[in-house]
Protein backbone atom coordinates (compact mmCIF):
# COMPACT_ATOMS: atom_id res chain seq x y z
CA UNK A 1 0.00 0.00 0.00
CA UNK A 2 1.32 3.12 -1.16
CA UNK A 3 0.90 6.62 1.24
CA UNK A 4 0.17 10.04 1.62
CA UNK A 5 3.03 13.12 1.83
CA UNK A 6 1.35 13.13 5.55
CA UNK A 7 2.31 9.71 5.90
CA UNK A 8 5.80 10.25 4.39
CA UNK A 9 6.67 13.13 6.18
CA UNK A 10 5.71 11.19 9.67
CA UNK A 11 7.47 8.12 8.51
CA UNK A 12 10.48 9.89 8.04
CA UNK A 13 10.70 11.82 11.51
CA UNK A 14 9.71 8.73 13.07
CA UNK A 15 12.87 6.32 11.77
CA UNK A 16 10.27 4.14 10.41
CA UNK A 17 10.13 2.86 6.36
CA UNK A 18 6.03 3.14 6.81
CA UNK A 19 3.35 4.03 8.82
CA UNK A 20 -0.96 3.37 8.54
CA UNK A 21 -3.47 5.34 9.61
CA UNK A 22 -4.05 4.47 13.77
CA UNK A 23 -0.29 3.85 14.18
CA UNK A 24 1.25 5.93 17.52
CA UNK A 25 4.78 7.25 16.78
CA UNK A 26 7.12 9.83 18.48
CA UNK A 27 8.19 11.66 15.85
CA UNK A 28 11.20 14.22 15.79
CA UNK A 29 9.99 17.98 15.47
CA UNK A 30 12.16 20.04 13.21
CA UNK A 31 10.34 23.56 14.20
CA UNK A 32 8.50 23.89 17.36
CA UNK A 33 6.72 27.15 18.39
CA UNK A 34 5.10 29.36 20.45
CA UNK A 35 3.84 32.54 21.40
CA UNK A 36 2.83 34.81 24.22
CA UNK A 37 -0.23 33.26 25.29
CA UNK A 38 0.91 29.85 24.61
CA UNK A 39 4.70 30.06 25.30
CA UNK A 40 4.22 31.07 28.93
CA UNK A 41 2.31 27.87 30.16
CA UNK A 42 4.48 25.66 28.64
CA UNK A 43 7.54 27.59 29.94
CA UNK A 44 5.63 26.84 33.70
CA UNK A 45 5.32 22.82 32.41
CA UNK A 46 8.86 22.40 31.40
CA UNK A 47 10.20 23.97 34.53
CA UNK A 48 8.42 20.99 36.18
CA UNK A 49 10.08 18.18 33.91
CA UNK A 50 13.65 18.16 35.55
CA UNK A 51 15.97 19.33 32.73
CA UNK A 52 17.64 23.26 32.88
CA UNK A 53 18.47 22.94 28.86
CA UNK A 54 15.70 22.46 25.68
CA UNK A 55 17.49 19.84 23.95
CA UNK A 56 18.01 21.81 20.38
CA UNK A 57 17.46 26.18 21.15
CA UNK A 58 17.93 25.79 17.21
CA UNK A 59 14.59 24.26 16.74
CA UNK A 60 12.21 26.53 18.94
CA UNK A 61 10.40 29.78 17.54
CA UNK A 62 9.07 32.18 20.22
CA UNK A 63 6.83 34.88 18.57
CA UNK A 64 5.07 37.82 20.29
CA UNK A 65 1.90 38.39 18.03
CA UNK A 66 -0.95 38.11 20.45
CA UNK A 67 -1.18 40.62 22.79
CA UNK A 68 1.72 43.19 21.47
CA UNK A 69 1.87 45.71 21.15
CA UNK A 70 0.94 44.43 25.25
CA UNK A 71 -2.56 45.73 25.67
CA UNK A 72 -1.85 45.75 29.56
CA UNK A 73 0.29 44.65 32.76
CA UNK A 74 -0.62 41.49 32.51
CA UNK A 75 -0.30 40.94 28.57
CA UNK A 76 3.42 42.65 29.01
CA UNK A 77 3.95 40.34 32.12
CA UNK A 78 3.13 37.23 29.90
CA UNK A 79 5.93 38.18 27.32
CA UNK A 80 8.24 39.03 29.48
CA UNK A 81 7.92 35.70 30.79
CA UNK A 82 8.71 34.34 26.97
CA UNK A 83 11.39 36.91 26.82
CA UNK A 84 13.33 35.88 29.81
CA UNK A 85 13.22 32.54 28.57
CA UNK A 86 14.13 33.06 25.04
CA UNK A 87 17.45 34.89 26.38
CA UNK A 88 17.78 32.32 29.14
CA UNK A 89 17.72 29.18 26.71
CA UNK A 90 19.71 30.82 23.77
CA UNK A 91 16.82 30.77 21.64
CA UNK A 92 17.90 32.82 18.10
CA UNK A 93 14.58 32.52 16.44
CA UNK A 94 13.02 35.07 19.31
CA UNK A 95 10.86 37.86 17.28
CA UNK A 96 10.21 40.78 19.20
CA UNK A 97 7.52 43.83 18.38
CA UNK A 98 8.75 45.72 15.30
CA UNK A 99 11.07 42.59 13.95
CA UNK A 100 7.91 40.52 13.90
CA UNK A 101 4.31 39.54 13.28
CA UNK A 102 1.62 37.19 12.90
CA UNK A 103 3.50 34.02 13.71
CA UNK A 104 2.04 31.73 10.52
CA UNK A 105 2.97 34.40 7.84
CA UNK A 106 6.81 35.00 9.49
CA UNK A 107 7.78 31.66 9.70
CA UNK A 108 7.08 31.30 5.73
CA UNK A 109 8.34 34.48 5.31
CA UNK A 110 11.39 33.86 7.01
CA UNK A 111 12.10 31.12 5.21
CA UNK A 112 11.47 28.52 8.28
CA UNK A 113 9.80 26.30 6.92
CA UNK A 114 10.21 23.38 4.16
CA UNK A 115 9.05 21.27 2.31
CA UNK A 116 9.07 17.98 4.24
CA UNK A 117 9.29 19.10 8.29
CA UNK A 118 7.75 18.19 10.68
CA UNK A 119 6.60 21.41 12.83
CA UNK A 120 4.39 21.34 15.72
CA UNK A 121 3.35 24.87 17.43
CA UNK A 122 1.44 25.79 20.45
CA UNK A 123 -1.56 27.19 18.19
CA UNK A 124 -4.12 25.91 16.36
CA UNK A 125 -3.31 27.29 13.33
CA UNK A 126 0.22 25.88 12.66
CA UNK A 127 -1.52 23.69 9.83
CA UNK A 128 -0.70 26.76 8.02
CA UNK A 129 2.63 25.44 6.48
CA UNK A 130 0.90 22.54 4.95
CA UNK A 131 0.72 25.42 1.59
CA UNK A 132 4.64 24.49 1.73
CA UNK A 133 4.18 20.41 1.49
CA UNK A 134 5.50 20.14 5.19
CA UNK A 135 2.88 18.19 8.09
CA UNK A 136 1.97 21.48 10.85
CA UNK A 137 -0.01 20.88 13.38
CA UNK A 138 -1.17 22.45 16.81
CA UNK A 139 -0.96 21.62 19.91
CA UNK A 140 -1.24 22.24 23.80
CA UNK A 141 1.15 24.08 25.55
CA UNK A 142 2.26 20.89 27.45
CA UNK A 143 2.58 19.40 24.23
CA UNK A 144 5.06 21.69 23.30
CA UNK A 145 7.34 22.16 26.56
CA UNK A 146 7.50 18.14 26.24
CA UNK A 147 9.05 18.73 22.88
CA UNK A 148 11.54 21.52 24.13
CA UNK A 149 12.88 18.84 26.21
CA UNK A 150 12.63 16.10 24.28
CA UNK A 151 12.33 17.01 20.34
CA UNK A 152 9.63 15.06 20.13
CA UNK A 153 5.89 14.99 20.00
CA UNK A 154 3.35 11.94 20.22
CA UNK A 155 1.09 11.60 17.16
CA UNK A 156 -1.33 9.25 15.81
CA UNK A 157 -1.30 8.65 12.48
CA UNK A 158 -4.41 10.16 10.88
CA UNK A 159 -6.80 8.85 8.10
CA UNK A 160 -6.53 11.33 4.88
CA UNK A 161 -9.33 12.66 3.25
CA UNK A 162 -8.78 13.90 -0.44
CA UNK A 163 -10.84 17.37 -1.25
CA UNK A 164 -10.20 17.75 -5.04
CA UNK A 165 -11.09 20.94 -6.67
CA UNK A 166 -11.69 21.27 -10.50
CA UNK A 167 -12.97 24.22 -12.77
CA UNK A 168 -11.31 27.69 -12.92
CA UNK A 169 -11.44 30.30 -10.63
CA UNK A 170 -13.89 33.44 -11.41
CA UNK A 171 -13.24 36.66 -10.43
CA UNK A 172 -12.87 37.83 -7.00
CA UNK A 173 -13.01 34.11 -5.60
CA UNK A 174 -9.59 32.92 -4.20
CA UNK A 175 -8.68 30.78 -1.44
CA UNK A 176 -10.52 31.81 1.28
CA UNK A 177 -13.72 31.71 -1.12
CA UNK A 178 -12.54 27.72 -1.43
CA UNK A 179 -11.56 26.67 2.14
CA UNK A 180 -15.13 28.81 3.07
CA UNK A 181 -16.97 25.98 0.99
CA UNK A 182 -14.67 23.20 1.45
CA UNK A 183 -15.83 23.53 5.39
CA UNK A 184 -19.24 24.37 4.64
CA UNK A 185 -19.34 21.42 2.76
CA UNK A 186 -17.77 18.46 5.02
CA UNK A 187 -18.73 20.65 8.35
CA UNK A 188 -17.14 22.01 11.10
CA UNK A 189 -16.20 18.58 12.26
CA UNK A 190 -15.29 17.18 8.49
CA UNK A 191 -12.03 16.22 8.79
CA UNK A 192 -11.89 15.74 12.38
CA UNK A 193 -9.05 13.84 13.59
CA UNK A 194 -7.95 13.49 9.34
CA UNK A 195 -5.20 15.07 7.64
CA UNK A 196 -6.89 17.13 4.60
CA UNK A 197 -4.74 16.51 1.33
CA UNK A 198 -5.96 19.69 -1.28
CA UNK A 199 -5.64 18.27 -4.66
CA UNK A 200 -7.00 18.89 -8.37
CA UNK A 201 -6.64 20.94 -11.72
CA UNK A 202 -7.53 24.19 -9.50
CA UNK A 203 -4.57 23.98 -7.27
CA UNK A 204 -2.03 25.02 -10.32
CA UNK A 205 -4.44 28.08 -10.72
CA UNK A 206 -3.61 29.06 -6.57
CA UNK A 207 -1.12 31.36 -5.68
CA UNK A 208 0.76 30.54 -2.65
CA UNK A 209 -0.79 32.74 -0.47
CA UNK A 210 -4.26 31.12 -1.46
CA UNK A 211 -3.31 27.92 -0.25
CA UNK A 212 -1.40 29.23 3.06
CA UNK A 213 -5.32 30.42 3.87
CA UNK A 214 -6.99 27.08 2.88
CA UNK A 215 -4.59 25.34 4.87
CA UNK A 216 -4.74 27.58 7.23
CA UNK A 217 -8.20 26.62 8.14
CA UNK A 218 -7.59 22.80 8.17
CA UNK A 219 -8.44 23.60 11.47
CA UNK A 220 -12.02 24.87 11.29
CA UNK A 221 -13.21 21.31 9.85
CA UNK A 222 -11.13 19.89 12.55
CA UNK A 223 -7.99 19.07 10.54
CA UNK A 224 -5.16 17.69 12.22
CA UNK A 225 -3.33 19.30 8.98
CA UNK A 226 -3.86 20.24 5.49
CA UNK A 227 -1.45 19.81 3.05
CA UNK A 228 -0.79 20.53 -0.58
CA UNK A 229 1.71 18.97 -2.75
CA UNK A 230 4.94 21.13 -3.01
CA UNK A 231 5.23 22.70 -6.62
CA UNK A 232 7.28 24.99 -8.54
CA UNK A 233 5.12 28.03 -6.33
CA UNK A 234 6.61 26.61 -3.60
CA UNK A 235 9.86 27.01 -5.42
CA UNK A 236 9.40 30.04 -6.00
CA UNK A 237 8.15 31.52 -3.00
CA UNK A 238 11.31 29.99 -1.00
CA UNK A 239 13.64 31.16 -3.24
CA UNK A 240 16.07 33.70 -1.44
CA UNK A 241 14.33 32.88 1.89
CA UNK A 242 16.27 29.58 2.78
CA UNK A 243 19.05 28.02 1.81
CA UNK A 244 17.31 24.35 2.53
CA UNK A 245 16.49 22.50 -0.20
CA UNK A 246 12.97 20.44 1.60
CA UNK A 247 11.98 17.13 0.51
CA UNK A 248 9.17 17.47 -1.77
CA UNK A 249 7.11 14.79 -1.62
CA UNK A 250 4.15 13.30 -3.81
CA UNK A 251 0.94 10.93 -2.86
CA UNK A 252 1.80 7.63 -3.85
CA UNK A 253 -0.64 6.41 -6.78
CA UNK A 254 -1.95 3.73 -4.58
CA UNK A 255 -2.54 5.63 -1.38
CA UNK A 256 -5.08 5.56 0.80
CA UNK A 257 -8.02 8.08 1.19
CA UNK A 258 -10.76 7.32 3.61
CA UNK A 259 -13.14 10.06 2.38
CA UNK A 260 -12.72 11.76 -1.36
CA UNK A 261 -14.55 15.08 -1.40
CA UNK A 262 -15.11 16.89 -4.80
CA UNK A 263 -15.64 21.19 -4.76
CA UNK A 264 -16.55 22.57 -8.40
CA UNK A 265 -15.33 25.86 -8.25
CA UNK A 266 -16.42 26.21 -12.07
CA UNK A 267 -18.96 29.39 -11.79
CA UNK A 268 -18.97 29.51 -7.98
CA UNK A 269 -18.64 33.07 -6.63
CA UNK A 270 -17.63 34.74 -3.48
CA UNK A 271 -18.76 32.74 -0.33
CA UNK A 272 -19.04 34.23 3.31
CA UNK A 273 -19.26 32.27 6.57
CA UNK A 274 -22.39 33.35 8.77
CA UNK A 275 -22.06 33.30 12.38
CA UNK A 276 -21.38 31.98 14.42
CA UNK A 277 -19.00 28.82 12.40
CA UNK A 278 -16.60 29.05 9.92
CA UNK A 279 -18.89 26.11 8.17
CA UNK A 280 -21.97 28.45 7.64
CA UNK A 281 -21.00 29.66 4.04
CA UNK A 282 -23.29 31.40 2.09
CA UNK A 283 -22.86 32.85 -1.41
CA UNK A 284 -22.17 36.90 -0.61
CA UNK A 285 -25.16 37.86 -2.53
CA UNK A 286 -27.74 36.10 0.06
CA UNK A 287 -26.43 38.31 2.71
CA UNK A 288 -27.29 41.74 1.05
CA UNK A 289 -28.23 44.26 2.87
CA UNK A 290 -26.74 43.16 6.18
CA UNK A 291 -25.48 45.65 8.34
CA UNK A 292 -22.09 46.10 9.35
CA UNK A 293 -20.10 48.26 12.19
CA UNK A 294 -16.71 46.99 11.62
CA UNK A 295 -14.38 45.14 8.66
CA UNK A 296 -11.58 43.56 9.64
CA UNK A 297 -8.48 42.85 7.08
CA UNK A 298 -5.37 40.90 8.24
CA UNK A 299 -4.56 38.19 10.28
CA UNK A 300 -2.48 34.26 9.77
CA UNK A 301 -5.28 33.63 7.40
CA UNK A 302 -5.63 36.86 5.23
CA UNK A 303 -3.34 39.48 5.99
CA UNK A 304 -0.34 38.84 3.06
CA UNK A 305 0.52 41.32 0.95
CA UNK A 306 -1.88 40.13 -1.73
CA UNK A 307 -4.91 40.30 0.26
CA UNK A 308 -3.56 43.88 1.43
CA UNK A 309 -3.70 44.79 -2.25
CA UNK A 310 -6.45 43.34 -2.74
CA UNK A 311 -8.58 45.31 -0.45
CA UNK A 312 -6.48 48.75 -1.88
CA UNK A 313 -7.66 47.83 -5.17
CA UNK A 314 -11.43 47.88 -4.05
CA UNK A 315 -11.20 50.91 -1.49
CA UNK A 316 -8.88 53.02 -4.07
CA UNK A 317 -10.61 56.24 -4.49
CA UNK A 318 -13.49 55.18 -2.82
CA UNK A 319 -14.70 56.20 1.35
CA UNK A 320 -15.68 53.54 4.34
CA UNK A 321 -19.22 53.92 5.18
CA UNK A 322 -19.94 56.86 8.26
CA UNK A 323 -21.62 54.31 10.14
CA UNK A 324 -18.54 51.59 9.89
CA UNK A 325 -14.71 51.38 11.57
CA UNK A 326 -12.25 49.34 9.11
CA UNK A 327 -9.09 48.18 10.14
CA UNK A 328 -6.48 46.77 8.11
CA UNK A 329 -3.08 45.02 9.66
CA UNK A 330 -1.04 43.80 7.55
CA UNK A 331 0.72 39.97 8.77
CA UNK A 332 3.99 40.80 9.43
CA UNK A 333 6.84 44.07 9.19
CA UNK A 334 7.96 42.90 5.95
CA UNK A 335 4.50 43.36 4.13
CA UNK A 336 3.73 46.29 6.32
CA UNK A 337 6.61 47.69 4.75
CA UNK A 338 6.41 46.71 1.23
CA UNK A 339 2.28 47.82 1.48
CA UNK A 340 3.68 51.05 3.06
CA UNK A 341 6.43 51.56 -0.53
CA UNK A 342 3.50 50.69 -2.73
CA UNK A 343 1.72 53.51 -1.59
CA UNK A 344 -1.46 51.36 0.09
CA UNK A 345 -1.67 53.00 3.30
CA UNK A 346 -2.21 56.08 1.74
CA UNK A 347 -4.97 54.77 0.13
CA UNK A 348 -6.70 53.25 2.99
CA UNK A 349 -6.02 56.25 5.36
CA UNK A 350 -7.57 58.26 2.42
CA UNK A 351 -10.54 56.01 2.81
CA UNK A 352 -10.90 56.41 6.19
CA UNK A 353 -9.55 53.60 7.32
CA UNK A 354 -7.03 52.26 10.20
CA UNK A 355 -4.16 50.65 9.26
CA UNK A 356 -2.64 48.90 12.22
CA UNK A 357 0.96 47.44 13.20
CA UNK A 358 0.56 43.57 12.98
CA UNK A 359 -0.94 42.03 15.89
CA UNK A 360 -3.84 38.68 16.15
CA UNK A 361 -5.19 41.39 18.54
CA UNK A 362 -9.06 41.76 16.83
CA UNK A 363 -9.29 37.69 15.15
CA UNK A 364 -9.31 36.90 18.87
CA UNK A 365 -11.00 39.82 20.15
CA UNK A 366 -7.86 40.69 22.13
CA UNK A 367 -7.74 44.50 21.79
CA UNK A 368 -7.31 46.57 18.60
CA UNK A 369 -10.69 46.43 17.47
CA UNK A 370 -13.22 44.57 19.78
CA UNK A 371 -16.86 44.88 19.48
CA UNK A 372 -19.33 46.06 21.69
CA UNK A 373 -22.74 44.57 22.16
CA UNK A 374 -25.00 43.70 19.55
CA UNK A 375 -22.32 45.60 16.98
CA UNK A 376 -21.65 42.86 13.52
CA UNK A 377 -18.20 43.21 11.70
CA UNK A 378 -17.07 41.18 8.60
CA UNK A 379 -13.51 40.14 8.98
CA UNK A 380 -10.62 37.85 6.65
CA UNK A 381 -9.95 36.15 9.56
CA UNK A 382 -10.71 32.74 10.75
CA UNK A 383 -13.23 32.75 13.58
CA UNK A 384 -16.55 33.21 13.63
CA UNK A 385 -17.74 31.81 16.99
CA UNK A 386 -20.19 33.40 19.79
CA UNK A 387 -17.93 36.04 21.13
CA UNK A 388 -14.95 35.47 18.89
CA UNK A 389 -13.77 39.29 18.74
CA UNK A 390 -15.83 40.86 21.55
CA UNK A 391 -18.89 40.92 23.26
CA UNK A 392 -21.18 37.30 23.35
CA UNK A 393 -24.01 39.36 21.34
CA UNK A 394 -21.52 40.35 19.04
CA UNK A 395 -21.65 38.65 15.38
CA UNK A 396 -18.98 38.02 12.80
CA UNK A 397 -19.18 37.05 9.23
CA UNK A 398 -16.02 35.67 7.54
CA UNK A 399 -14.90 36.84 3.74
CA UNK A 400 -12.71 37.26 1.58
CA UNK A 401 -10.56 40.85 1.58
CA UNK A 402 -12.49 41.95 -1.83
CA UNK A 403 -15.76 41.49 -0.14
CA UNK A 404 -14.71 42.87 3.48
CA UNK A 405 -13.31 45.83 1.35
CA UNK A 406 -16.61 46.39 -0.83
CA UNK A 407 -18.81 45.99 1.99
CA UNK A 408 -16.74 48.61 4.54
CA UNK A 409 -17.34 51.00 1.78
CA UNK A 410 -21.71 49.78 1.47
CA UNK A 411 -21.88 49.77 5.16
CA UNK A 412 -23.51 46.06 4.31
CA UNK A 413 -22.32 43.50 2.69
CA UNK A 414 -22.14 43.34 -0.38
CA UNK A 415 -20.28 41.82 -3.89
CA UNK A 416 -17.25 43.79 -4.87
CA UNK A 417 -19.10 43.84 -8.31
CA UNK A 418 -22.00 45.99 -6.92
CA UNK A 419 -19.62 48.99 -5.58
CA UNK A 420 -19.40 50.39 -8.97
CA UNK B 1 -2.27 7.57 39.66
CA UNK B 2 -5.75 8.96 38.19
CA UNK B 3 -8.94 8.14 39.88
CA UNK B 4 -10.63 5.64 38.24
CA UNK B 5 -14.80 5.95 39.39
CA UNK B 6 -16.51 9.63 38.60
CA UNK B 7 -19.74 10.31 39.69
CA UNK B 8 -21.68 13.52 39.92
CA UNK B 9 -24.27 15.86 38.50
CA UNK B 10 -24.40 16.82 34.29
CA UNK B 11 -24.07 19.81 33.01
CA UNK B 12 -25.29 19.55 29.75
CA UNK B 13 -24.14 21.97 27.00
CA UNK B 14 -24.44 21.03 22.47
CA UNK B 15 -22.38 20.75 19.97
CA UNK B 16 -19.13 22.40 18.28
CA UNK B 17 -18.84 23.89 21.95
CA UNK B 18 -15.76 25.92 21.19
CA UNK B 19 -12.35 27.08 23.27
CA UNK B 20 -13.67 30.62 22.92
CA UNK B 21 -16.92 29.62 24.73
CA UNK B 22 -14.62 27.38 27.19
CA UNK B 23 -12.44 30.63 28.31
CA UNK B 24 -12.26 33.70 25.82
CA UNK B 25 -9.41 34.87 24.54
CA UNK B 26 -9.51 38.35 26.40
CA UNK B 27 -8.43 36.43 29.97
CA UNK B 28 -5.52 34.17 28.55
CA UNK B 29 -3.28 37.37 29.58
CA UNK B 30 -2.79 34.52 32.40
CA UNK B 31 -2.42 30.94 33.10
CA UNK B 32 -3.67 30.63 36.64
CA UNK B 33 -6.26 28.11 36.71
CA UNK B 34 -8.13 29.64 39.21
CA UNK B 35 -8.61 32.93 37.64
CA UNK B 36 -9.32 31.10 34.38
CA UNK B 37 -12.01 28.89 36.42
CA UNK B 38 -13.75 31.83 37.42
CA UNK B 39 -14.53 32.41 33.18
CA UNK B 40 -15.45 28.89 32.26
CA UNK B 41 -18.23 28.41 29.99
CA UNK B 42 -18.66 32.02 30.26
CA UNK B 43 -19.70 32.48 26.65
CA UNK B 44 -22.76 29.71 27.24
CA UNK B 45 -23.70 30.28 30.85
CA UNK B 46 -21.94 33.11 32.86
CA UNK B 47 -22.45 31.87 35.90
CA UNK B 48 -20.97 28.42 35.24
CA UNK B 49 -18.18 28.33 37.91
CA UNK B 50 -20.43 29.46 40.64
CA UNK B 51 -23.38 26.63 39.68
CA UNK B 52 -20.75 23.58 39.56
CA UNK B 53 -19.93 21.48 42.72
CA UNK B 54 -17.05 19.73 43.07
CA UNK B 55 -17.31 16.46 41.28
CA UNK B 56 -19.80 17.44 38.62
CA UNK B 57 -19.55 15.96 35.03
CA UNK B 58 -19.85 18.38 31.55
CA UNK B 59 -21.49 16.71 29.16
CA UNK B 60 -20.72 17.91 25.71
CA UNK B 61 -22.32 17.01 21.93
CA UNK B 62 -20.13 16.22 18.98
CA UNK B 63 -17.02 17.93 18.38
CA UNK B 64 -16.42 19.28 22.20
CA UNK B 65 -13.65 21.54 22.58
CA UNK B 66 -12.92 22.51 18.80
CA UNK B 67 -11.27 25.90 17.86
CA UNK B 68 -7.86 27.42 19.30
CA UNK B 69 -5.35 24.80 20.70
CA UNK B 70 -5.56 27.34 24.40
CA UNK B 71 -4.67 24.79 27.24
CA UNK B 72 -6.50 27.28 29.38
CA UNK B 73 -9.46 25.59 28.08
CA UNK B 74 -9.26 21.95 30.08
CA UNK B 75 -7.31 24.04 32.82
CA UNK B 76 -10.17 26.34 33.45
CA UNK B 77 -12.66 23.30 32.93
CA UNK B 78 -10.82 21.47 35.45
CA UNK B 79 -9.87 23.84 38.20
CA UNK B 80 -14.19 25.11 37.90
CA UNK B 81 -14.05 21.55 39.95
CA UNK B 82 -15.41 19.71 36.53
CA UNK B 83 -13.86 15.73 37.30
CA UNK B 84 -14.18 14.56 33.76
CA UNK B 85 -16.03 15.47 30.53
CA UNK B 86 -17.83 13.35 28.70
CA UNK B 87 -18.65 14.06 24.86
CA UNK B 88 -20.00 12.24 21.72
CA UNK B 89 -16.33 13.12 19.96
CA UNK B 90 -13.72 15.79 20.74
CA UNK B 91 -11.94 18.06 18.83
CA UNK B 92 -8.30 16.53 18.71
CA UNK B 93 -6.52 20.00 20.09
CA UNK B 94 -8.30 19.78 22.93
CA UNK B 95 -8.46 16.06 23.22
CA UNK B 96 -4.77 15.27 23.71
CA UNK B 97 -4.40 18.89 25.79
CA UNK B 98 -7.33 17.26 28.36
CA UNK B 99 -5.33 13.68 28.77
CA UNK B 100 -2.23 15.89 29.10
CA UNK B 101 -2.65 18.04 31.63
CA UNK B 102 -4.84 15.30 33.48
CA UNK B 103 -8.43 15.78 32.78
CA UNK B 104 -10.03 12.85 32.59
CA UNK B 105 -12.26 12.87 29.00
CA UNK B 106 -14.80 9.99 27.44
CA UNK B 107 -16.21 9.79 24.11
CA UNK B 108 -19.47 8.40 24.66
CA UNK B 109 -22.02 7.64 21.56
CA UNK B 110 -25.93 7.95 22.27
CA UNK B 111 -25.46 9.21 25.70
CA UNK B 112 -25.83 12.54 25.37
CA UNK B 113 -29.92 12.58 23.40
CA UNK B 114 -30.94 10.45 26.38
CA UNK B 115 -29.59 12.44 29.13
CA UNK B 116 -31.00 15.88 30.81
CA UNK B 117 -29.56 18.77 32.53
CA UNK B 118 -29.05 17.40 36.33
CA UNK B 119 -29.11 13.63 35.46
CA UNK B 120 -26.80 11.71 37.92
CA UNK B 121 -23.75 10.18 35.98
CA UNK B 122 -21.14 7.74 36.74
CA UNK B 123 -17.99 6.98 34.97
CA UNK B 124 -15.92 4.06 35.65
CA UNK B 125 -12.73 4.68 33.62
CA UNK B 126 -11.57 1.09 34.40
CA UNK B 127 -14.93 -0.90 32.94
CA UNK B 128 -14.86 1.49 30.20
CA UNK B 129 -18.39 2.86 30.90
CA UNK B 130 -20.31 5.55 31.48
CA UNK B 131 -23.84 5.44 33.44
CA UNK B 132 -26.62 7.41 33.87
CA UNK B 133 -27.46 7.10 37.14
CA UNK B 134 -31.03 9.14 36.72
CA UNK B 135 -32.08 6.43 33.99
CA UNK B 136 -30.47 3.35 34.81
CA UNK B 137 -28.67 3.10 31.87
CA UNK B 138 -25.13 2.41 30.87
CA UNK B 139 -23.43 3.29 27.53
CA UNK B 140 -19.87 1.94 26.75
CA UNK B 141 -17.10 4.59 26.33
CA UNK B 142 -14.63 4.36 23.37
CA UNK B 143 -11.56 2.89 25.31
CA UNK B 144 -7.85 4.28 24.68
CA UNK B 145 -4.61 3.26 23.06
CA UNK B 146 -1.75 1.70 25.46
CA UNK B 147 -0.02 4.75 25.02
CA UNK B 148 -2.12 6.83 25.99
CA UNK B 149 -3.30 5.01 28.87
CA UNK B 150 0.24 5.16 30.28
CA UNK B 151 -0.15 9.01 30.40
CA UNK B 152 -3.70 9.18 31.75
CA UNK B 153 -2.05 6.76 34.59
CA UNK B 154 1.01 8.34 35.22
CA UNK B 155 -1.24 12.18 35.33
CA UNK B 156 -0.43 14.04 32.42
CA UNK B 157 2.71 14.17 30.36
CA UNK B 158 4.99 16.18 32.19
CA UNK B 159 4.49 13.20 34.90
CA UNK B 160 4.85 10.42 31.74
CA UNK B 161 7.71 12.05 30.76
CA UNK B 162 9.98 12.17 33.96
CA UNK B 163 8.33 8.82 34.91
CA UNK B 164 10.13 7.86 31.13
CA UNK B 165 13.38 9.51 31.56
CA UNK B 166 13.71 7.76 35.41
CA UNK B 167 13.89 4.33 33.02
Amino acid sequence: MGMTITEKILAAHSGRDSVKPGDLILAECDLMLGHDVTAPPAIKEFRKIGVDKVRDPGRLVLVNDHFVPNKDIDSAEQAKVMREFACEQEVEKYFEVGRAGVCHALLPEKGMVVPGDLVIGADSHTCTYGALGAFSTGVGSTDLAAGWATGKVWLKIPETIAIEYKGSLGKWVYGKDLILQTITKIGVDGARYRSMEFLGETVSQLTIFDRFTMANMAIEAGGKNGIFEPDEAVKEYLAGRTDRDGVYLKSDPDCEYVEKVTIDVEGMGPIVACPSLPGNGKPVGELKGTRLDQVVVGSCTNGWLPDIRLAAEVIKGKKVHPKVRMIVLPATQEIFKQAMREGLFEIFVDAGAAVSTPTCGPCIGGHMGILAEGEVAISTTNRNFIGRMGHVGSQVYLSNPAVAAASAVAGEIIHPDELG
Amino acid sequence: MSENVFKGKVWKFGDNIDTDIIIPARYLVTSDPDYLADHCMEGAFPEFRKAVSQGDILLGGENFGCGSSREHAPVSIKAAGISCVVASSFARIFFRNSINIGLPVFEVSGLWAETSQGDELEVDAVAGTVKNVTMSKEYPASTYPDFIREIIDAGGLIEWLKKDQSK
